[in-house]
């Protein structure tokens, strides 16, 4: 199958969030892909935004079967986040898991005014009830199959197709 | 080789020393510790990692400054934590060690953290428990006190990060020190090129040059140009073993003063693994001083807890 | 009981004989040598075709824990351990519960082994009353009573001058003085060889110094005052430099060395595996060279086990906790034909290190095949192998280095004064 160009979609998401966001938003880019994306986007939107970066490694739910992820790093909300409106960035939405595990890792830093989602691209299989605002492209796959963002050397995003360990 | 901190998958099972671990388990736990440090200045201080299991500290030797800070990286992680000072309890009526370890298994304890006056309890204890516990060793006799290694060497990380280039000097009563012997483990592994020991010949174990390290008994030559000056605690029964004369003489050859810290390089650090004995191994002014990372290093000491705890609870 | 052993590799290290021949036993005695004597009718033939025939071996030190300790072992458990080993005539240290210093002490433990009829038992006399260095023992009356000679077992004498006392009287009468060379404060509290491996664990050392000092004193004091001594468990180079000296001056001086000590340094501790918590402890490589070395040329005279029965839970402790010891009667053999094989010493003269050397030392009639000695004989194959685990010792004490490893060397069948006491 030919996957689309992400570059492309990156416009198309960054015209997708403009709605949603105002000078008070803060981003929150979810590592790593969700903060790629975060860094190209932040002077796309306009505003000089708050902005910070979230690691879940400590929030997933597999902790138990898969143990702690080779390489954690630490999340960085330099801000307020009671009463704030926030946008969570991600690369690629599937089950559902790691937006939870976000949220409720930002839970444990405040209490948030709302909470909102963009992403790059969904691949379908949700396995719970969430789900993105903003969302440039849908492109269901099967279970031995996973989509990656790649970035070159240049900063320039890429899709890839992987076989997935089931 | 057996390793018996090491599962067949050459995964962390139980934290036993620092020596027998290579660089990269090393590296791993320094790594996550960097992810937790933040933890603490968060409105929640805790992460789930850790919800529904349970860390037994068993302190067969008393000590509340390490036995707290335990118990805080554990509840950081949400885990439940249950106490046992065995000085005061079944232990004293004659159970041995290994009785009272068993008794605690029938309460699913996860993780033991284990101190205890003698060198070699930790792996003993480790050999007996059930294949899903793990072992956490906070002190046994003078052999190893390995996260308080580990916690020494995140701190000289995060004042100096380039270790490949530093020279690093442990200062006092190497002898009975497990705190100086996982020191100087840590170190050596993660290659930071010069290790100095500055002690009294009666204070220095024999066969230690083996360590890795190089030997001084001239404080003020030792100091020279270092980087990281790593005082150790000079206990009180030291003095009635002919060991040492006095805590006066100890302090004018090897105490830490002002004087003696400008012989290091300009910006070293000054680390403690506490408690301090103030005007015995240091004078105030150097604890209190600039160069002094002494407080720091107690809350890195939580975080790299809570790495260790981490690692090896999601290693089941 | 008319035996007759057949077929077997005959060797006797006093006699100079190894040679394919057979044996004859009347009356709890050595018969015969290779022709059947007159008028023997064989009532009993056993077939020793691949095995060696040799004098029972006589172990210097063996803990038997009777009196005092039953539940750890018990005389009849380890005297059949004992006989599994091929050990018919056996030396055990005073330090029981109660001490060996009264006679009646004596003269019960060897009853009570007499009775049992299943290896010689010749005790040791405590040096001092209740080993506590301070008043000599009745030390006529004990060896009327059946004491080889007199010992200290692991409690050095601290007054210098009750030391000096105690040798010379014991010279008065000509009594062996058995000492295991230690100075005590030096090794206090120690467990381990001061070594690099100490350090590593962080395990209080006993220096090589220890037991250097301790030999040099001794060695003086036993000149000074014409005592015979006998050093137990050498364990560093330096004792042996300095007993090889002495020798050569002509001091009147023996001493052994146990099976742990040539097989195994402080590098076996390992993850302080308990098993090796030893007095005197495994020392270094050098040192365990030295000791193989001095052992082939003779400075070291003997070989024993050293045996020392500890129960499970006294081993299930920090290093420095657990009860020193290690079983050994049924490793003699086995461990005395590796040390053998590795320094290239002839099966005779191994043996000799077993049978006849002990015997001269314990100045017992034991040790030997010849013609009209008691017969206490062993028989072994030296090629077979087998697994040292708890359910193959005969012994109560399981702990052992060598737990786990397979050795090679299996006795066969023993003979105590011509009877049977252990057989395959």
């Amino acid at each position: 199958m030919t996957l689309p160009d992400a570059e492309e979609l990156l416009i198309k998401l960054a015209e997708g969030i403009k709605p949603f966001v105002t000078p008070d938003t803060a981003l929150i880019g979810i590592h790593s892909g969700g903060v790629w994306l975060m860094e190209r986007l932040l002077p796309m939107l306009g505003h000089d935004l708050v902005h910070g970066t979230l690691d879940v490694s400590f929030y997933r739910d597999d902790f138990g079967s898969r143990g702690l992820h080779a390489e954690t790093r630490p999340s960085q909300i330099p801000f307020e986040v009671n009463d704030r409106n926030i946008l969570l960035i991600d690369d690629v939405f599937y089950t559902g898991r790691t937006i939870r595990a976000a949220m409720n890792e930002l839970f444990d830093y405040g209490r948030p005014a709302s909470i909102s989602l963009a992403v790059l691209v969904d691949r379908g299989g949700r396995e719970l009830p969430i789900t993105p605002q903003v969302c440039t492209a849908q492109i269901p796959l099967p279970e031995d199959q996973n989509l990656q963002l790649l970035r070159d050397e240049n900063g320039r995003f890429t899709l890839k197709l992987e076989r997935a360990d089931v | 080789m057996f390793n018996p901190q090491l599962d067949k998958d050459g995964k962390l099972k139980h934290l036993l020393s620092i020596e027998g671990l290579p660089k990269s388990i090393l590296n791993h736990i320094l790594d996550t510790a960097d992810s937790f440090a933040g933890v603490g200045e968060r409105e929640v201080k805790k992460v789930p990692l850790l919800r529904g299991k349970t860390v037994c500290n068993i302190f067969f030797e008393n000590s509340t400054r390490t036995r707290t800070t335990f118990e805080i990286a554990a509840k950081r992680l949400s885990a439940d934590v249950i106490n046992l000072n065995v000085g005061t309890s079944s232990q004293s009526k004659g159970e041995t060690i290994l009785d009272t370890v068993e008794n605690l298994t029938a309460m699913h304890a996860d993780v033991f953290v284990v101190r205890h006056a003698e060198s070699g309890a930790a792996h003993l204890i480790a050999r007996h428990v059930q294949p899903h516990v793990h072992v956490i060793n906070a002190g046994d006799g003078r052999h190893a006190h390995p996260t308080q290694g580990l916690l020494d060497v995140y701190t000289i990380r995060r004042y100096k990060p380039d270790m490949h280039n530093l020279k690093v000097a442990l200062v006092g009563d190497v002898l009975h020190s497990r705190v100086a012997r996982s020191e100087i483990h840590a170190l050596t592994t993660l290659g930071v090129p010069e290790v100095r020991v500055i002690a009294p010949k009666t204070l220095l174990p024999g066969f230690v040059e083996r360590l890795g390290v190089q030997v001084y008994h001239d404080m003020r030559e030792g100091l020279k140009d270092v980087d990281v000056i790593m005082m150790l605690r000079l206990q009180n029964e030291r003095m009635s073993g002919a060991l040492l004369p006095s805590a006066q003489e100890y302090f004018k050859c090897f105490g830490l003063t002002q004087e003696k810290l400008a012989l290091a390089k300009p910006d070293a650090i000054v680390m403690h693994p506490g408690p301090m004995n103030r005007g015995v191994e240091i004078d105030s002014a150097v604890a209190d001083g600039s160069q002094s990372v002494i407080l720091p290093q107690v809350t890195y000491g939580i975080a790299v807890r809570m790495a260790v705890m981490s690692i090896l609870a999601g290693n089941s | 009981m008319k035996i007759h052993i057949s077929n077997g590799r005959l060797i006797d290290p006093k006699n100079g004989i190894d040679t394919h021949t057979d044996l004859f036993v009347a009356a709890g005695r050595i018969a015969g040598i290779g022709a059947k004597p007159e008028g023997f009718t064989a009532e009993q033939t056993i077939d020793a075709s691949n095995l060696v025939v040799c004098p029972g071996f006589v172990d210097l030190s063996a803990r038997l824990r009777e009196p005092g300790s039953e539940y750890r072992a018990t005389l009849k458990s380890e005297l059949r351990a004992a006989a599994a080993g091929g050990v018919t005539s056996l030396s055990c240290p005073p330090d029981t519960e109660p001490v060996l210093d009264e006679p009646g002490l004596v003269e019960m433990l060897r009853y009570r082994a007499k009775k049992l009829e299943i290896a010689h038992v010749y005790p040791l006399g405590a040096l001092t009353r209740q080993l506590k260095g301070e008043q000599l023992t009745e030390m006529a009356e004990l060896t009327e009573a059946g004491c080889a000679g007199f010992s200290q077992a692991d409690t050095a004498i601290i007054d210098t001058r009750v030391l000096w006392r105690a040798l010379q009287y014991a010279a008065t009468f000509g009594y062996t003085v058995w000492l295991r060379p230690e100075e005590p404060y030096l090794a206090k509290d120690g467990v381990a060889h001061d070594g690099e491996i100490a350090a590593r664990l962080g395990l209080k050392g006993i220096p090589v110094a220890a037991e250097a000092l301790a030999i040099a004193s001794i060695l003086r004091i036993a000149r000074d005052t014409g005592a015979k001594v006998h050093l137990s468990r050498l364990s560093t180079a330096e004792g042996v430099d300095l007993v090889r000296e002495a020798k050569k001056q002509g001091v009147m001086v023996t001493c052994d060395v146990s099976i742990n000590h040539l097989h195994l340094t402080e590098h076996d501790i390992g993850f302080f595996n308990a098993n090796c918590h030893l007095r005197p402890p495994l020392r270094s490589q050098r040192d365990k060279d030295s000791l193989c070395a001095g052992l082939a040329d003779g400075t070291i005279d003997a070989i024993c086990s050293d045996h020392a029965p500890v129960d499970e839970d006294a081993k299930l402790l920090p290093f420095a906790e657990a009860e020193p010891g290690a079983t050994g009667l049924e490793l003699l053999l086995p461990l005395t034909l590796k040390w053998a094989a590795q320094n290239r010493v002839s099966l005779i003269d191994a043996i000799a290190r077993i049978t006849h050397a002990p015997a001269l030392i314990l100045g017992i009639d034991a040790g030997e095949l010849s013609v009209d000695a008691a017969a206490d004989i062993c028989m072994f194959d030296p090629e077979r192998y087998w697994q040292v685990t708890p359910a193959t010792l005969l012994s109560q004490g399981k702990n052992t280095p060598f737990i786990g490893t397979e050795v090679a060397g299996k006795v066969h069948y023993t003979l105590l004064d011509g009877q049977l006491v252990h057989s395959l």
